[in-house]
């Protein structure tokens, strides 16, 4: 059971990932873009932080590096979603300092196992 | 909570999307250059995308990627959304809603013609690959026993989120895994970062997975890591097998005795249940120029050496660290030698693979039936001892099918079973492996022996010999008892000779025989050629070693025994066991200490008790053969070099058995007498 924050401007894509978590045990917790996702990230202490690359107000590779300057966040794994397949946009947010990416579609499974991945019980 | 359908939020989210879309197509309309407006459309057309594939709309997905595609341009500046555009923009946007509101009612006609004319504002070089398949299905891959890796990851990596242990448990559920750290680049306690990952790995994981399931469980983090990745092959055992199936086809013999190649049964009758096993000695078997071992090996014993001389100097020394370091340096030495010797050891069931081979050949060659049964192939060997162990080996079989075994007829009519039985273990007994060659043949023929002894002049017609002497021949130089010469033995050369390789191994033959059941040769041979753990004793002013392997227990030797001289024989726990006076044995002049030792040294099974003025504690003795000139010495089976630079002679204990059994043997004969 983790602490899940998913950051992204579509509220489909934050049901999904709510819908796919929840019942294997996770809490999920919602933002709809970056600033916002930050602030629940001070305030809730996330185990995993999902986020979108392309929001509005602030945008994913902004929040990654705010993220990453939050000593208390420390160690804090954050994936990305991306539909683009292009090298140049992981290698940019991995270096902003990503852990890891999903790329859209994905599939149930595909989240899971990147959850798994990343937060260990 | 009620957590709704996505589908349908997706549906809902659509909606809005759409009106933001037309909204901002629209508006581009009028101020073609708006950044805002265009980003809006684009995060739209993205998100309707994205999540479309996600939700099973993969019409409106693929769809969508082109429209996008397009309008990717439109936000690099590269073309200008113009009234054309727009126009296509929007009838693109009505086809997607219609696909999601009424996805069977549209006809994908529309959509086709939407996209043409979308086209003709793309560049044609633009395929960028729509989906991706990150998670590749691990292929299974055959001939492969696993991989060795090396994980160096970037000293950041923890920053990042990710932690090296979790991909280590990753990689455990590929397949069992052996897992070594790496602690060359952790800095002093000083300079050290917490926050850093200076660790590296080697992994060896046992596991067919392929490159791309290892590839997987580091995807994350392979720009921010060095992967060596080599696969371990099959096991070399395999290929030291000959192919047997095309050569079994079509003979007599059973099949399950031959034809499992890497390994042999226990029992032929038994199937065998180690698919596993080949994978372990693949696994066993990293390729690495005997000659490096062999240089290792040197270069370990002289490192014993220098140990022991920086273990005297320590010992005289009043320096704590000295002493420490020295103690150190006695431990490391100690492992690398058992490191380096574990290194060179082969198991004998590589060696027992060719025999398969052999004995179905002899065994078609000559029309006898011979099944072969092998066991202790887990026994390992010193390489060098493995080599030269084969020549001797392949002799012994050659012999038992030769001579042993009888041909069918014979077996019937003595009332045993039409196929011979060729019987090959070894195993360990102390510090030897025994290795016999056991055949249930006619058994050694004692009075043609005899006859051929005499007749050759070796033993004087009429003399008493027991059958042990008389087998004793077998070994003696060009003594064949075989009436015709075969291609396969009976040449006269090679008991001579296998006795002699042995003898060089520092082993020993032995030869038993049952009239009618057949015969059982034993070899006796040292764990290791090179280094040994020795027991320093000193004998008036000289020092020896006894191989410790050797050594049953150490005792004082009480006044009671002391005072029996003549009848050297010690009561050791209701056994009467022989023993030798070393001072005596080796002519040492002047008055024995006073309180005498004695060492309870075996081999095999009989024992004998070694008399020493002083036991001085464990050696490592590398073992330096002695030179020629030290032929005809027997007592002794090498010399070491001592931690002060002087040598010592290490003693023959099977040797030392076999004169004080003899000297048993006389005062036993004197008092019969």
């Amino acid at each position: 059971m983790a602490n899940i924050l998913t950051v992204d401007d579509s509220p489909s894509i934050r049901q999904m990932i709510k819908v796919v978590l929840a019942p294997a045990g996770h809490n999920v917790i919602e933002a709809s873009d970056g600033a916002k996702g930050l602030e629940k990230a001070k305030a809730s202490r996330p185990d995993l932080v999902i986020t979108d690359l392309n929001m509005p107000v602030m945008n994913g590779l902004e929040l990654i590096r705010a993220l990453r300057a939050m000593p208390a966040l420390l160690g804090l794994p954050i994936v990305f979603l991306t539909t683009e397949s292009n090298d140049a946009v992981k290698l940019e947010a991995k270096q902003a300092g990503a852990t890891g990416w999903i790329t859209k579609p994905f599939k149930q499974e595909q989240l899971l196992a990147v959850v798994s991945k990343l937060v260990r019980s | 909570m009620t957590i709704m359908d996505p589908a349908d939020v997706f549906r809902q989210e659509a909606a809005d999307l759409f009106e933001a879309l037309e909204e901002a197509l629209l508006d581009l309309g009028q101020r073609p250059d708006d950044r805002e407006l265009i980003d809006t459309a684009f995060r739209a057309l993205h998100t309707i995308k994205g999540s479309g594939a996600m939700f099973g709309f993969d019409e409106v997905a693929s769809f969508t990627h082109e429209f996008e595609t397009a309008f990717d341009l439109v936000r690099k500046g590269e073309i200008k959304p113009n009234e054309d555009l727009i126009t296509v923009a929007l009838a693109a946007k009505d086809y997607i809603r219609a696909l999601i509101e009424q996805p069977d009612s549209t006809d994908t006609i529309i959509g086709d013609a939407i996209l043409d004319e979308l086209r003709r504002f793309i560049g044609p070089n633009d395929k960028a690959a729509f989906r991706e398949t990150t998670y590749a299905a691990p292929v299974a891959a055959s001939g492969r026993a696993g991989w060795k890796l090396q994980l160096a990851f970037d000293n950041q990596i923890l920053r990042n989120g990710s932690n090296p242990l979790d991909y280590l448990d990753d990689l455990r559920k590929l397949g069992a895994c052996l897992v070594t750290a790496l602690t060359d680049d952790v800095p002093l306690l000083e300079d050290l970062e917490p926050e850093y990952c200076f660790l590296k790995w080697d992994v060896t994981l046992h596991s067919d997975c392929d490159r791309a399931a290892i590839d997987d469980v580091f995807m994350f983090v392979q720009d921010e890591m060095k992967l060596e990745c080599l696969p371990i092959m099959a096991a070399e055992a395999s290929t030291l097998v000959p192919p047997l199936a095309e050569t079994t086809a079509g003979h007599s013999l059973p099949l399950d005795t031959v034809n499992d190649g890497s390994q042999s049964a226990p029992q032929s009758d038994r199937p065998r249940e180690e698919p596993k096993k080949s994978d372990d000695k693949g696994i066993s078997t990293v390729r690495v120029q005997a000659e490096r071992l062999d240089e290792l090996m040197d270069r370990v014993g002289e490192l014993v050496i220098a140990q022991a001389r920086l273990g005297q100097l320590a010992a005289a020394s009043d320096d704590v660290s000295i002493k420490a370091i020295a103690e150190e340096i006695e431990r490391l030495a100690a492992s690398l030698r058992d490191t380096t010797m574990g290194a060179r050891m082969v198991p004998i069931g590589s060696l027992f693979g060719r025999f398969r081979r052999l004995i179905h050949d002899l065994s078609r060659d000559l029309g006898k039936p011979v099944e072969l049964i092998t066991s202790g192939e887990d026994t390992e060997l010193d390489k060098t001892m493995i080599e030269r162990l084969a020549d001797p080996l392949v002799h012994l079989i050659r012999n038992a099918i030769d001579h042993g075994i009888e041909d069918e007829a014979n077996r019937s009519a003595a009332g045993k079973t039409e196929i011979g039985r060729i019987e090959i273990s070894a195993g360990h007994a102390g510090a030897q492996v025994l290795v016999t060659v056991r055949d249930n043949g006619a058994g050694l023929n004692t009075a043609r022996i005899r006859a051929k002894a005499e007749e050759q002049g070796l033993l004087a017609p009429g003399a008493t010999a027991s059958d042990q002497e008389i087998h004793q021949f077998l070994f003696h130089p060009g003594f064949s008892t075989a009436q015709t010469v075969s291609a396969l033995s009976g040449r006269g050369v090679g008991m001579d000779v296998v006795k002699r390789t042995i003898e060089s191994l520092r082993g020993s033959i032995d030869i038993s025989t049952t009239p009618g059941q057949g015969t059982t040769v034993t070899l006796r041979l040292p764990l290791t050629l090179a280094i040994i753990e020795g027991l320093l004793i000193r004998v008036g002013e000289g020092r020896y070693i006894v191989p410790l392997s050797a050594v049953e227990e150490c005792a004082e030797l009480s006044a009671a025994d002391e005072r029996s001289r003549g009848r050297d024989f010690l009561n050791m726990r209701g056994d009467l066991v022989p023993f030798l006076r070393l001072r005596s044995l080796f002519d040492i002049a002047g008055q024995p200490d006073s309180f005498q030792k004695i060492i309870i040294a075996s081999a095999g099974e009989t024992r004998v008790g070694l008399i020493v003025d002083q036991i001085i504690g464990s050696h490592q003795s590398v073992i330096k053969s002695l030179s020629k000139l030290h032929s005809e010495v027997t007592m002794f089976s090498g010399a070491t070099i001592l931690g002060d630079g002087s040598a010592a002679l290490i003693l023959d204990v099977a040797q030392l058995i076999a004169i004080g059994q003899g000297r048993s043997e006389s005062q036993t004969v004197n008092e019969a007498a």
